[in-house]
């Protein structure tokens, strides 16, 4: 079976780090930093483990500041 | 395969829609109006309404969505968005005119706007979103605030002695002849957010079909005026906010 890949891409500087993305993911690709912040000190959401996405787009689904680029590719 | 051999334009399946504009939001972390913003924006970019749609703005945190959505807007008086959006539907027939109205805007100061508006079937959409309190100017009791649940105005909870009981404003509004569609949704899940989206598609095309008035409740949350995570409020809604507000379509004809 083809194997699905996803890749997420998040506009740090916009996220406000509400972690729902984080608690949306079925992969459990996304985490919030732990010690970095961005210009507005938010937490921001990042991909802590990028291999394990499959591009469903939950994350992106519920985030409230539409920060979230989602992409998915099928390997040959 | 590569991070980078994924994201490339052709893979792209999810992204910012055009017609939100590059403004940060004011909104509190993980407030459901963003969610709200985003889908409506992605509809009507969907629909290709862009240019034909006319928003009325509440008065409450979403005062300045047209700071955020990118098609035309009118700031009406608190509680008067259905009168405003009476007279631009009527004025501009071939518009999809939709407001955007929290809880104490369209069911404390504006409940009579609202019933009539809904009563003489105007061909508008309503987009209310409920998240029981006020949040903008402090997390103070609206009518539909929940029995039991503390506010800074219920700091022992709400009462049925003291202050009545939650308003399902909603349901009322089921009962009148001129809705043509009432639904309540929710946004706490990705499934949650789709299932409102389609409601919400719903309601535009019936406003752009002259077949009434529609009202799509968006069950909602309000972390900062509740004092909770997002994440928390969100489950704190799913036990408590749908027992009284239960999700689901209550008219459609």
């Amino acid at each position: 079976m083809p194997k699905v890949q996803g890749a997420v891409v998040i506009d740090q500087a916009r996220c406000k780090g509400c972690e729902l993305c984080v608690v949306a993911c079925p992969t459990d690709v996304l985490l919030l930093q732990p010690k970095e912040v961005n210009d507005r000190g938010y937490h921001y959401a990042y991909a802590a483990s990028p291999d394990a996405c499959i591009g469903c787009a939950s994350c992106a689904t519920v985030c409230p500041d539409a920060c979230i680029e989602v992409y998915r590719a099928v390997e040959k | 395969m590569t991070q980078e051999e994924i994201i490339r334009p052709e893979n792209k399946i999810y992204s910012r829609p055009e017609l939100l504009t590059d403004a940060v939001t004011h909104y509190c972390p993980g407030c459901s109006h963003g969610v709200v913003h985003r889908i409506i924006a992605e509809l009507l970019g969907e629909m290709n309404l862009a240019d034909k749609t006319i928003g009325i703005a509440p008065v409450g945190c979403a005062v300045f969505a047209y700071n955020y959505i990118d098609v035309d807007w009118i700031e009406a008086a608190h509680g008067r968005a259905p009168a405003l959006a009476t007279a631009a539907s009527r004025l501009n027939p071939d518009r999809l005119v939709f407001t955007y109205q929290g809880d104490g805007d369209l069911s404390a100061i504006g409940t009579a706007e609202t019933i009539h508006a809904c009563n003489r079937g105007e061909n508008i959409a309503i987009i209310f979103i409920n998240n029981a309190i006020y949040g903008m100017t402090g997390g103070q009791m609206a009518p539909t605030t929940l029995l039991g649940m503390k506010t800074a105005t219920t700091p022992y909870g709400r009462t049925a002695e003291l202050n009545g009981y939650p308003l399902a404003i909603t349901k009322l509004l089921a009962e009148l002849d001129g809705t043509c569609y009432v639904t309540r949704q929710a946004v706490h899940t990705p499934a949650a957010v789709r299932k409102a989206k389609s409601a919400i598609r719903k309601a535009f095309e019936n406003s752009t079909a002259k077949r009434g008035t529609s009202v799509v409740e968006i069950v909602s949350t309000c972390n900062s005026g509740w004092k909770m995570t997002p994440d928390q409020s969100n489950k704190w809604m799913a036990e408590h906010m749908f027992a009284k507000y239960p999700l689901g379509d209550l008219k459609n004809v």
